[in-house]
Order: C-alpha cells, then structure tokens, then sequence
C-alpha cells in the first residue's frame, strides 16, 4: 500500500528548475533511500513533501489525501515526521526539554508528553544524556536527538535528511540499529543519504535523482548496476 | 526553600507600607512595581517566545487611553478600565498580530518601533476622541494616599508573575521557546508558529495594557507623549528586561529595580541631569557588551559552569 | 483646471527631488541590513552628527553645506568604522539568548549622539542659510507660453543632484571595485564569502562605515533646504526603514526606488491632507508593503528579472 505518493512535482524557484516531473509512491514499511549527486534536489524534495513550499506542479499525497499546500505543523499533525541536514535543536533546552516540546503534540498534558519524551529517548539511547543542555552535545547524539524528536511526535512515515553526515563508523552503526528499530515500530522511512553503504545496506528500494530529474528506481542492486546512475556518480569522491 | 520565594517576597512587600515610608519612596516603589509587569509582559513575547518588540508603548498607551477615554467620553470611573482594557487590548493584539507576526527577527521589531510611533501620532491627531495635547485629566483622585495604589499594583504585578510562570510551565511555555530557538524546526514539529506567536503576544498585550489602565488612575493624567513615547517606554521596557535577565521570572524585576533607582539616581544629580539619557546610552551599550543575558542571565550561566543543568527556566 | 494640474506637477516634482535625497538615506540602510542583518536605529543619529558638522562649518567658516560634503562624509564613514569595529563587531561575536543585541546597541549608540548633542549645542533649531537659498527656475522664464508655473528650487536640484552623483558613484564601487564585490558576496552568503577568503569582519566595519558616510552625505545635502535640531534623527530612522521596507530588504536597487515612491507619496500627502499626517501615511505604506508586498520592490524586480 502506498503510504506517501509523490505525482509528477515539479518545483521552480524563479527560473531555477529545481525538481523536475518527479513521481514515485513510498510503500507503507519500507526504507527508501534517496540518493543522488549533491545538488540534485533531494532536500527540496523533502522540503515540499514536508511542506515548507507547494510544488510548482504537480501533487503529494499521504495515505491518500494531499498535502501538498499544507503547512509543515499541519503536516506533521498528519503522521509525516522530519529531521534537518544541519541539525536543529532547540540550543538552550536540555535534551529532554527538546523533545517534551515535541511529544507535547499528541500529549494531553506534561506528565504525558514527558513519557512520551522518555521512552523517545530511550529508544533512541539518549536515556543517559537528557538532562544535558543540547547545545553541549556531540554531532552524534544531536542528530539521534533530532529522530528522537520526529519520533516523539509518533509519526508514520520519518524523513530522514542526511542524518549520517559527519558521524563515526561506531555512530553510524549505532544510528543503524536505531532506523531498523524504527522500522521494526512499523514507521515508514524515506532517507536521503550520501553514505552509498549505509543507504544500500538499510534501504529496502531506492530512488536516484539528478538535476532534479529521476533517473533511476528500484532496489539496491539494481540501482547498483545501473550505468546512468554509475555515470551520474562518476566524479563523486563517496564511495562505498 | 526556593518554591516559597516569590510568597515570601509577596509577604514582606504586602507589610511593607505599613512600616511608614514617605510618599516618594511609595512613589518609587508603585514605579517599580509597575515596571515589573511590563517587563514581565515584554519577557513572555520577546524572551520566552522571541519575538522582540520596540513597540510596547503602543499597548501601554492603549491601556492607558482605554481607562481615560471611558472616563472621559462616558463618566465612568477610570478603574473600570483595568477590566476593560483586557478584551480591548486583546483585539488589539490580534490585529497587530496579524500585521507584524509573519515578519522574522529584527523586521518584527522594526514594524512594532513603527507602531508606537503611529498611535502617538494618531492619539495626537484626533482631537476629537482623544483631546489630543491636552491629554485626559481625571478631576478626582480615588485615594489621597498611596498605599492602596501600592496595593493594587502589587496585586497585579504578584497575579502577572504568578500567571506567566504557569504558562511557561506548561506546554505554551515550550512551544514559545520552541519558536524562539528554530521556527522552522518547531514549524516541523507539529507546533502552529503563528498561532502561538498570537497567543503570546495577545497575553503580552493585555498585560502591558493593565499596567497602563493602572496609570491612568494612579497618575491621574495621560497625553499622548507620556503614554506612547519611544524611548521613555518601549526602549526602557527592552532595557529592563535585558538588563534584568531575559527568558528568566526574577529578570523583569530586578531590571525594573535597577532602572528605576538609576533614573532617580541620575534626574537627581543636578549637573548629569540634562544628560541622563547619554548615561542610559552608555548603560545598555555596557549591559549589551558585557551582560547580554542580563543580570539574572548570566548570573545562572555562570553556576551552570559547574555543573551542566537545564537551562529552560 | 489648470491650477490643478499645476499643483500636482509641482507635487509631483518635489517629491521627487525629496526621493532621492531619501533613496540616499535607504541606501545606506539597505547596505547596513543586507550585509549584517541588522537594522541600524541610530542610522538618522548619525545623519544628524553629519548635519551639525555641517552647520558649524557654516556657521564659523562660512563653508558652503555642498562643500562641508566632502568633509562630512569621510568624517562620518570613519565613526561607522569605528563604530562598527568597537561597538558592533565585538557584540555580534557574544552569544545570548535573543539575537537583537545589535540592534539594542545601536538603540544605546542613537540614545548617547542624540542627547550629547542636545547637550552641547542645545534642543534650538538651527539652519544654514546659504545665499542661493531662495533662488530657482521658473519654467515660464523658458516657455514663455506656459499654461501652468513650475518651479525648480536651485538648493532642491543641487541637491538631488548630488544625491544622483553619490549613488552613481556607490553603484560604481560595489560592482566594479574588489572591496565593493565582497561587499555584496557576504551580503548575499556569509559562509560562502569566508570560505573565498572575504574577511567578513572587515566587510562589516567597511559597510557600517560606508553606510555611514552616505547618510552623512545625506545630511549634508539636507541641512540646506531643512533646519537642524538633535532629536531629528528619529524621523530619518523611522523613513529609513519605511524606505527599507518598501524597497525591499536590504536590496540597493529596491531602495532607490522605495525612496523616491516615497518621496512623492510624502510630497502629495503634505500638499492635499497637512503636514501633520506624514508620519501616519508613513506608516500607512509601512503597513501597505508589509501586507501585500512583503518582499518589497525588489521582489517585483526579482520575478521581472527571472521572467515568471
């Protein structure tokens, strides 16, 4: 079943063409992974389905209906969670304080939003750490804070952006185990990521983009051996 | 201990007067008092949530003007004002919300600098309404004494401190800073920036207003340039909060404490007289240098260097 | 009939001139706020020292206002700089909780040149009549058969003039010179100008000071046609950011043009309501541009640009 349909969107600012026609559909309790050179229009991608502009043309649908010229909170009171590429947390808050502001959208009160924050951060292993102003945390854990507070707003479909940007191998293991949690809960993911082993390992099907344009779709050893996408990535200093 | 501070402090002030102090004195502490709403009322929107404004005089003055004008148009008793001023100011706020709020950071506060400025004029202009110059004069004090004045405003200022704490403690309190700290990413979290951007504002304005409908009655007289004026009010409010302690409940306090004694201080030394405002100048450029958490502030972020803590009250 | 269309050609034409003696003044706004993103509330302060230097070199050595420019200007783009490099820099560098420290600091600034002001040369308005004061051209000394009088004000054009030369030259020096080019790269990204080797904070003392000579240029320009008291700082402030506003956020070209739209806007408002209403009609276009043209002139130059 498709949980989020994306319908031939289109997004120019100007005259930039920053996406291009593109459709796909995201089924219900999979990981896709978005990938393509930087610059291909991934995070606008995300930032129209999250709703911070409508597409120029064309539609996104989420379980169905569109969403396409909703605000973000609205969006997110829908069951759509996100985190940002730049990690954006609320500085002066303590990591529990971050993400009690964040439960408190399906909590009826404190006491509620506060478990709601606990067992977010549990799950995300950042028990330890949630007295601590966030500001003082390491990259690491603000980005595992950053899914800590998507999830604490019991999404049904995650957009993470980028969150392995800047991490450690023993991180990204960590972060790893975290998303197949995640997926285990039953949340639908949609990631856009750069690291090509992460991204093969987790994703259950992927989506290339480039110059705003889809080029290629399907699972990762498809995409793997696909020459457009191997050409498009020809220069790109990431490797696997 | 610290739970009971602020009834301790409520009790010491209620007795205070009875002690016997001079008329200036009670005038100085009516002052203070008052400015403690206000800066409190500014803290809520502008520290807790963000949104600076350079425009409270606008509500103050429309506080002011509400208690003036029912008493001057229809012979009520300017205390009704109090009451009044509430819905009054809360329509207010909304539109002003709906004007100014969609502006980011310093172009919010430049759009409320400008809104002060107009309503001075406006209170000016339109003789009819308002007498213009002439301003509002109440003939008949309501008490000879200040003590109840003092009273009142106390009444007021404990009602405002205690109000503001529930509300931040509360899951508005969140959503405010949320917005403060990253809009966008609250935006993304489920929260409805503008609408409560809206709330706090509104509850800024209403509360600023309550202190000038007090005003108006303790004071006795309004015109446009005691009510509306730019830097005697609305850069004093920021002044109080920043010198204070932004984002804290003891800042707004303590700043207006501070500002208070210092104007007196400072209007009393003959020769600095004509200058004072050169010496406010040089103050908030001192606070900003070296200060800018305020007293309260950054008197927390240095114990906070001992041991990490929440930073959220 | 004639009459009519004779006072509104007039209108029109003074609120021309004035406009581009406000464009001056938006400009240096613009600069200031595109580059550092803060609203410089002392900004009419400064037009102010500007207009008092004036003053006193005409008042004690009988220098012509358009000459005491050239003095003026380079006076005041020094106190920006030092401003800037003493006051601004340092605080923009402190962390705190909300971000308009800046802009309280140039409250402080504003508060202290205004009142020192008021202090030493006391609250009486002052001018410099210079002796071509009165002196314009009519147009029936052209066209002898001219169904309607209109007149140029000699010390109005020179003015405009001047104030046409100074944004020429501006434009000159932000496109074409390598100071003025990294001007507008850390205008228009930060991060990017200082990963190409801009030294931003140079930038930011460079633009404050430039923002400061061209309102002190402005206040020169301005002491001739108006009068001088310390506190008239605030009004040029207040039309300072009305022209920001309208023109467009920190946009140069958005400036020049809000200046002179409001310019005229001002001119037609004093001539068939009062002078009373300026500030009010002020804001009137302050509340207009922020409601229904948010991203300000340039933003219509911006969609003509791209061809939306």
């Amino acid at each position: 079943m498709s949980l989020l349909q994306i319908q031939n969107v289109s997004k120019r600012f100007g005259g930039l063409a920053a996406l291009t026609d593109v459709s796909y559909s995201v089924q219900k309790g999979e990981i896709l992974g978005l990938i393509g050179p930087n610059g291909a229009g991934k995070t606008t991608l995300f930032n129209v389905v999250n709703g911070f502009y409508p597409p120029t043309k064309g539609e996104v649908l989420f379980k169905g209906e569109s969403i396409s010229h909703l605000q973000p909170f609205q969006i997110c009171k829908r069951g759509v969670g996100r985190t940002f590429q730049v990690v954006r947390p609320l500085q002066r808050m303590t990591a529990l304080d971050n993400v009690i502001a964040s439960a408190f959208l399906r909590a009826k009160d404190k006491p509620g939003a506060e478990g709601i924050a606990l067992d977010a951060l549990q799950f995300t292993g950042l028990y330890e750490d949630r007295s601590l102003v966030s500001k003082g945390l390491p990259l690491g854990k603000r980005k595992k804070l950053e899914i800590a507070r998507a999830l604490a707003t019991q999404p049904e479909m995650l957009l993470l952006d980028e969150s392995f940007a800047g991490l450690n191998p023993f991180e990204q293991n960590e972060l790893i185990d975290i998303i197949r949690k995640v997926k285990a809960k039953g949340i639908t993911i949609m990631i856009i990521e750069h690291h090509m082993k992460v991204i093969m390992s987790l994703s259950d099907r992927v989506v290339v983009l480039n110059y705003g344009e889809k080029i290629a779709e399907g699972t990762p050893k498809e995409i793997g051996n696909n020459p457009l996408v191997i050409e498009a990535y020809l220069g790109e200093a990431e490797s696997a | 201990m610290k739970r009971f501070l602020p009834l301790i402090i409520l009790a010491i002030l209620f007795i205070l007067p009875l002690v016997g102090l001079s008329s200036y004195i009670m005038h100085i502490l009516i002052l203070v008092t008052m400015w403690s709403i206000i800066g409190m009322a500014w803290n809520l929107l502008g520290g807790y949530c963000g949104q600076v404004s350079f425009g409270h005089a606008a509500f103050f003055g429309m506080g002011a003007y509400t208690a003036g004008l029912l008493y001057y148009h229809l012979g009520l008793s300017a205390w009704w004002g109090l009451l009044v001023c509430i819905p009054v100011l809360g329509v207010f706020s909304l539109v002003i919300g709906f004007i100014c709020l969609r502006l980011r950071g310093p172009y919010f506060a430049l759009a409320t600098l400008a809104l002060g400025e107009v309503l001075r004029v406006t209170a000016e202009n339109l003789v009819k309404f308002t007498q213009g110059d002439l301003g509002i004069l109440i003939k008949q004090r309501t008490w000879v004494e200040k003590t109840w004045y003092f009273y009142v405003i106390l009444l007021l200022a404990a009602g405002s401190f205690f109000l503001i704490k529930k509300v931040i403690e509360s899951k508005l309190g969140y959503y405010f800073v949320a917005i403060r700290e990253d809009q966008d990413a609250a935006n993304s979290l489920g929260i409805n920036t503008t609408l409560y951007k809206t709330i706090a504002l509104c509850l800024s304005g209403v509360l600023t207003g309550v202190a000038g409908a007090f005003y108006m009655n303790y004071m006795g007289y309004i015109d446009p340039t005691t009510v509306f004026p730019l830097y005697d009010i609305s850069i004093v409010t920021v002044m109080v909060v920043m010198v204070g302690g932004v984002a804290t409940y003891w800042g707004p306090v303590i700043g207006a404490l501070i500002m208070v004694f210092l104007a007196e201080v400072i209007r009393s030394v003959p020769k600095i007289g004509a200058a004072h405002q050169t010496l406010f100048g040089i103050l908030l450029i001192f606070i900003i240098i070296f200060l800018p958490n305020g007293i309260v502030g950054d008197f927390r972020k240095m114990v906070g260097l001992f041991k990490p803590r929440g930073a959220l009250k | 009939m004639a009459a009519q269309v004779e006072l509104f050609l007039q209108t029109l034409i003074s609120g021309f001139l004035l406009g581009g003696l406000y464009a001056l003044i938006g400009l240096g706004m613009a600069l200031i706020m595109g580059v550092m993103r803060i609203i410089n509330l002392a900004h009419g302060d400064l037009m102010m020292v500007a207009m008092y230097v004036a003053y006193w070199l005409f008042t004690l050595f009988h220098i012509d206002p358009y000459l005491s420019v050239f003095v003026a200007t380079p006076l005041l783009f020094f106190l920006g700089v030092g401003l800037q490099k003493f006051l601004i820099n340092p605080v923009m560098k402190v962390e705190s909780i909300l971000p308009h420290n800046q802009v309280i600091l140039t409250v402080g600034i504003g508060m202290v040149l205004t009142n020192l002001a008021t202090v030493f040369f006391t609250s009486n308005y002052r001018s410099t009549p210079v002796s071509y004061a009165s002196k314009a051209w009519y147009l029936t000394d052209y066209w002898k058969e001219a169904p309607i009088e209109l007149s140029l004000s000699a010390p109005w054009s020179l003015s405009f003039l001047m104030a046409v030369i100074f944004t020429i030259a501006l434009w000159f020096f932000l496109t074409k010179t390598d100071t003025g080019k990294s001007i507008r790269a850390t205008a228009q990204d930060i991060d990017a100008a200082m990963l190409m080797g801009v030294n931003v904070g140079r930038m930011r003392v460079a633009t404050f000071g430039i923002g400061a000579a061209l309102v002190g240029g402005a206040g020169c320009l301005f002491i001739p046609i108006y009068y001088l008291y310390p506190t008239l700082g605030k009004q040029f402030t207040n039309i300072g950011f009305v022209i920001t506003v309208l023109g467009g956020m920190g946009s140069t070209e958005g400036a020049i043009i809000g200046g002179l739209i409001l310019g005229i806007f001002e001119s037609m408002t004093a001539t068939y309501l009062g002078m009373g209403w300026a500030p009010v009609g002020r804001f009137m276009i302050f509340v207009a541009a922020l409601i229904f043209l948010p991203g300000g002139v340039a933003s219509l130059l911006r969609k003509k640009r791209l061809g939306k």
